[in-house]
């Protein structure tokens, strides 16, 4: 019924790693919503307290969405906007913008007119 | 009292000098000087900036300019962006953010001639149904201090009830423009889904957000749905449909118009004596001449579930820019991951952070198709059902709540019952209609405002206001003022 067939893939597996996730864990969470996986690729740290609490309330909202399984929607096209505009597009021409000024004003660390950042490679 | 005054008042009385603007906007402010330690609307208010505003426009109108809005005080919820002030989407995320430009909307009141002022409080990131959700505090209603004035726009809502201002705007995703506007007994309107730009608007539900007024009664509606109509290229999903002058269409006559009332939001959980109101409205709306029809609206059990699948999925992908290294608030790390996750926990309240594992969840690898897509697949259904009906009728009549507004902390522990408090609000979102709420009476015992929900065609707005204002000027329980 539920596939995850990226676990396959080579990059999915070195992601897990960094991640720090074994596989079993990630099986678990084909089954159940495992709020601390969930949280991880939500980039979002939780206390103990915080993965008990809404484990237990995502359970409840979960179960109450599964009643979307009693339609049948084979035959149905799915509405991703209610106003369907396609393809809007203009000019490729160069108009005003941000500047550099503007966009690092509310940087939380910022140098030499660029973010800074933790070091990211060594 | 000025604070008092509705958009067309008190521009009447500033076009023929009867009244300055600094005298209207010092008037709002000495009621939020009043009141706003009780009902707590704003997050944060600039006094000298509003009153600057003002001046200004007093100069304006002095030396004969004439613009719709000239000098009038508007509030805007700290989710739009006003160039130079604070905004925080009631979250501790964004730190100490300034704004660095208009959004296009404030842009178009701006150029109108409105006072811009203050940051009115709501749920963080628009996502709650009662204003408790904020890093700010809670807001208090007007009517009954112990009492939630509804959400997300509930400082935009409590605002405009309590006199702080003469109008305010807020945005509805699910419901959070008309909830509020029905529980604090104002006007509240969420235009067609792309007849304001969104551009300025910090995204929750990208297909699913709108900007919208709340006001004193229907005719200022009308006016500041004008005011901030149209396309924009800066937002692709806004749509060039042309501008009428919206308030053309409160002629009071609504004689042979077609008013669809579905049977699906007449049943279980929708109190007595909101049920009893709305059927009085109905029966109103019969002596002034348009027809009731009964209406069936099949899939509007699925409603709730199909939205939060698709609002959580769409938000858990827009407030992936929250990271700590661009804007806002920063908890270092050893690495980028680290200090990501440290700033969104630290961040984030419970709420955002439900709905962002939430969404994340329905659209990770083995489980898209399974939530997302079969939502998006209802989705279709519940809009299809409203097309179906406007076949049929020219607008649609509901409550907009299924009960007046509960206490303070009543419904905070148990999110799903929070979320079904939208019901009656929800698919309108969904389908991409508009919606109005208008005030239709009071529940007795505590006095509470019950409100009117009319939904409209896919641009039908002059229909859907027509028809409101009419039943407003042949009730007018708008101009009953609470207890403050």
């Amino acid at each position: 019924m539920l596939e995850v067939p990226l676990l396959l893939l080579p990059a999915a597996r070195f992601q897990l790693e960094t991640f720090n996730l074994k596989l079993e864990t990630l099986f678990m969470a084909a089954t159940e919503l495992d709020v601390k996986y969930v949280a991880n690729l939500a980039r979002i740290a939780l206390t103990p307290d915080e993965e008990k609490k809404l484990g237990a309330q995502l359970g409840n909202i979960l179960g109450y969405i599964e009643k979307l399984r009693e339609l049948d929607v084979s035959n149905v096209e799915p509405t991703a906007h209610a106003v369907p505009m396609v393809n809007v597009t203009r000019a490729d021409e160069i108009r005003p913008s941000l500047s550099h000024e503007d966009a690092l004003r509310n940087a939380p660390r910022q140098a030499n007119g660029l973010f800074i950042v933790p070091k990211v490679v060594e | 009292m000025l604070n008092q005054l509705t958009i067309s008042e008190l521009a009447a009385k500033l076009l023929h000098r009867k009244v300055s603007s600094r005298e209207a906007m010092q008037a709002c402010l000495d009621q939020i000087a009043r009141v706003d330690g009780t009902i707590h609307a704003f997050i944060s208010h600039n006094a000298a900036d509003a009153l600057a505003q003002a001046d200004a426009a007093d100069k304006q109108i002095a030396s004969g300019v004439i613009k719709p809005l000239l000098g009038v005080p508007i509030a805007i919820k700290d989710v739009l962006a006003v160039k130079g002030q604070p905004l925080n989407c009631a979250s501790k995320i964004l730190g100490n953010f300034t704004s660095t430009y208009d959004a296009t909307a404030i842009e178009k009141l701006k150029a109108a001639g409105a006072i811009i002022f203050g940051r009115c409080n709501m749920d963080e990131f628009a996502m709650g149904s009662s204003t408790e959700n904020s890093a700010f505090g809670v807001t208090r209603n007007p009517w009954d201090t112990s009492r939630i004035p509804g959400g997300s726009s509930g400082g935009s809502a409590a605002a405009v009830a309590a006199d702080e201002c003469i109008a305010s705007l807020g945005t509805d995703t699910g419901g959070s423009i008309r909830q509020p506007a029905a529980l604090c007994g104002v006007v509240g309107m969420k235009p067609t889904y792309g007849r304001i730009s969104r551009y300025g608007l910090v995204a929750f539900a990208s297909s699913l957000d709108q900007i919208g007024p709340f006001t004193k009664d229907v005719r200022d509606s009308a006016i500041l749905l004008g005011a901030m109509s149209g396309v924009d290229p800066r937002d692709s999903t806004s749509v060039p449909q042309p501008v009428p002058d919206y308030t053309k269409a409160l002629t009071g006559n609504v004689r042979g118009l077609k008013i669809g009332l579905p049977k699906e939001y007449m049943i279980g959980g929708l109190d007595a004596e909101v049920k009893a109101a709305v059927d009085t409205a109905v029966k109103k709306f019969t002596e002034l001449g348009a027809e009731i029809v009964e209406i069936s609206l099949p899939h509007t059990d699925y409603a709730v579930a199909v939205y939060y699948i698709i609002a959580t999925a769409e938000a858990s992908s827009n407030l992936a820019r929250f990271d700590g290294i661009r804007y806002g608030a920063r908890i270092e790390g050893n690495d980028p991951l680290e200090l990501y996750s440290k700033t969104r926990g630290a961040g984030f309240g419970d709420e955002v952070k439900r709905r962002i594992i939430l969404g994340t969840y329905v659209l990770s690898s083995g489980y898209h198709d399974a939530y997302y897509l079969q939502a998006q697949k209802v989705r279709t259904l519940i809009r299809n059902d409203f097309l179906k009906a406007f076949e049929t009728v020219d607008a649609i009549i509901t409550p907009t709540t299924p009960t007046a507004a509960f206490k303070i902390g009543e419904k905070s522990g148990d999110p799903l019952q929070m979320y079904l408090s939208d019901i009656f609000t929800i698919s309108c979102n969904l389908a991409g209609i508009p919606g109005i709420s208008v005030p239709c009476g009071f529940t007795k015992n505590p006095k509470l405002p019950i409100g009117l929900q009319l939904l409209g065609k896919p641009f039908g707005e002059e229909t859907m206001l027509r028809l409101a204002h009419a039943y407003e000027q042949a009730t007018a329980w708008q101009r009953e003022k609470p207890p403050l």
